[in-house]
């Protein structure tokens, strides 16, 4: 089980919390702009590194807040927890390392 | 290739079992191949098999990173059924199933299928509407499948608890009498034993590293034991799969998540069928030997660690000991953990990719191991014929911006 750092609780067990997956996905602003390809692309496709992995959770069962996390898929290490809307720890090549 | 039989058993029992020839070669690459198939377990073996046998395509390989069927093959629960709702899986998952009902005699290798039937559980209302309509739509598409009330599970499977003071109770069940288990490992060995004798060459401990490509066509691949120059590539690689399409600049809208499994200690024959519950979220049934193989859910999060979390074995264990009280005292020997593709309808993907050349045959998510010859043959037709078979045309990659997903959250759901 993760030990899991709430931005605002602290640290909690992981069942406490949900995981919303894939982070810093934008809705695209125009929509109706985007072929189908791309809105798949937004809607289906995934990153999904073997390696550090942005990712979104929600306290659930706790104080109800989303946040990120940056995680080691492979060691499960939570390299850096922030808030939504702050910019994620520039720690070099996030996805394929 | 030596067959296997009553005669050649007595043979070198007589000499003490020193002179049993090797299942299969392990051939040093070579620096062409006509199909490099990327990934040593079921799936992929039993497409290398597929192409040797029915189709004229000329050297195949198989790479296999690490040892034959170490991944998903060897950790599944290894369950076999085709009940699945929707005409297309239904028909993929039931060409597998009457493959898989052949098997040992096509491949002289017992993969000790035992067609002891699957039950699903329904624990509320809902669970009983569903289970009535999906039952009728798998008998429409000329599957097996039937419904027993709270008395015929009892029936079929005597230790169950079908009290009703439980908070889950037992409402019913659908029952696939054609649907069991088989060993899984065999499954692998007799596929790249057979493979072999036709040809193709097996080549584990070889991870591929890199992908090459062309003007948007396969030209080979780079791999730890040098460069193979290939027109044709399949990927197999389960949940690796986004990793290996991240080399060809591919991506996939895949999600690796670990599932568990475990064994319990080995008791005497208690448990005649397949039991699952996607409701309480366990699967269960008695190996050979004895042992409780138990299945669970994934994690939540993404991983490409073979482990799985605590909390998921608190929660299947209290499913378990819902439904089978009588476990209340059994010790649990093994757990383990694999890494499964799981795409966002629960359905595989199997075809060509945007790379000429390049085809994927992934996102089997938690069940992979009862469609595994099923795939291989369809897999097999669409990298010979370069255009997928009818059975897995509805499976591309494509469906995701056409929009004709295959929404099977619900056959497939806990299940597998």
């Amino acid at each position: 089980m993760l030990l899991i750092p709430c931005p605002w609780c602290g640290h909690r067990d992981e069942s406490e919390f949900t995981c919303g997956g894939e982070a810093h996905i934008q809705r695209p602003p125009d929509p109706a702009a985007l072929d189908d390809a791309e809105w798949a692309d937004y809607v289906f496709m995934r990153t999904n590194p073997k390696g550090r992995h942005r990712e979104r959770w929600c306290h659930s069962h706790g104080c109800g807040r989303w946040f990120n996390v940056e995680r080691h898929t492979v060691t499960h290490d939570i390299v850096a927890v922030y808030r939504m809307g702050e910019t994620p720890p520039d720690d070099g090549d996030v996805d394929g390392s | 290739m030596t067959r296997y039989s009553i005669f050649s058993l007595a043979r070198n029992a007589l000499g003490y079992h020193r002179s049993w020839p090797r299942a299969w070669r392990s051939p040093e690459p070579a620096p062409t191949y006509d199909v490099v198939i990327v990934g040593g377990g079921g799936h992929g073996l039993a497409t290398a098999y597929y192409l040797a046998k029915e189709h004229d395509i000329g050297r195949i390989a198989v790479l296999e990173k690490s040892w034959l069927g170490g991944g998903n093959t060897g950790r599944n629960t290894t369950i076999i059924r085709s009940n699945y709702l929707w005409d297309e899986s239904a028909h993929l998952y039931e060409k597998a199933l009457q493959l898989y009902e052949g098997l040992s005699r096509e491949l002289n290798f017992n993969i000790m299928l035992s067609q002891r039937g699957v039950l699903n559980l329904a624990h509320n209302e809902h669970d009983l509407k569903e289970m009535s309509r999906r039952v009728r739509a798998i008998r429409l598409n000329g599957i097996d499948s039937e419904i027993l009330d709270p008395a015929g599970v009892k029936t079929e499977v005597p230790i169950i608890n079908i009290a009703g003071d439980v908070r889950y109770p037992i409402l019913g069940a659908s029952l696939q009498r054609r649907g069991g288990v088989a060993r899984h490992d065999a499954v692998a060995w007799g596929f790249a034993r057979a493979a072999d004798a036709r040809g193709v060459d097996i080549i584990q401990n070889c991870e591929v590293t890199g992908i090459e490509i062309a003007n948007g066509r396969i030209r080979g691949l780079q791999t730890s034991r040098g460069t193979i120059a290939t027109k044709k590539v399949g990927l197999v690689a389960a949940g690796h799969s986004s990793v290996l399409a991240a080399m060809a600049g591919l991506r996939l809208p895949i999600e690796s998540h670990p599932l568990q499994a475990m064994v319990s200690e080995p008791i005497k024959p208690v448990l005649n069928s397949v039991v699952m519950s996607n409701t309480v979220h366990v699967y269960v049934s008695q190996s050979d030997k004895g042992e409780l193989v138990i299945g669970a859910g994934i994690d939540g999060f993404n991983s490409y660690a073979q482990r799985g979390s605590f909390q998921v074995v608190e929660s299947q264990m209290g499913a378990l000991l819902e439904l089978f009280p009588i476990f209340s005292r059994l010790r649990m020997l093994r757990q383990w953990g694999g890494i499964v593709d799981v795409c966002p309808d629960a359905s595989p993907i199997v075809g060509k990719t945007p790379v000429d050349g390049l085809y994927i045959n992934c996102g089997w998510g938690t069940g992979g191991f009862k469609a595994t010859p099923g795939s291989g043959w369809a897999f097999a037709h669409t990298i010979a014929r370069n255009e997928p078979h009818e059975l897995n045309a509805p499976f591309t990659l494509e469906r995701f911006s056409s929009g004709a997903l295959i929404d099977e959250h619900g056959a497939a759901a806990v299940a597998h």
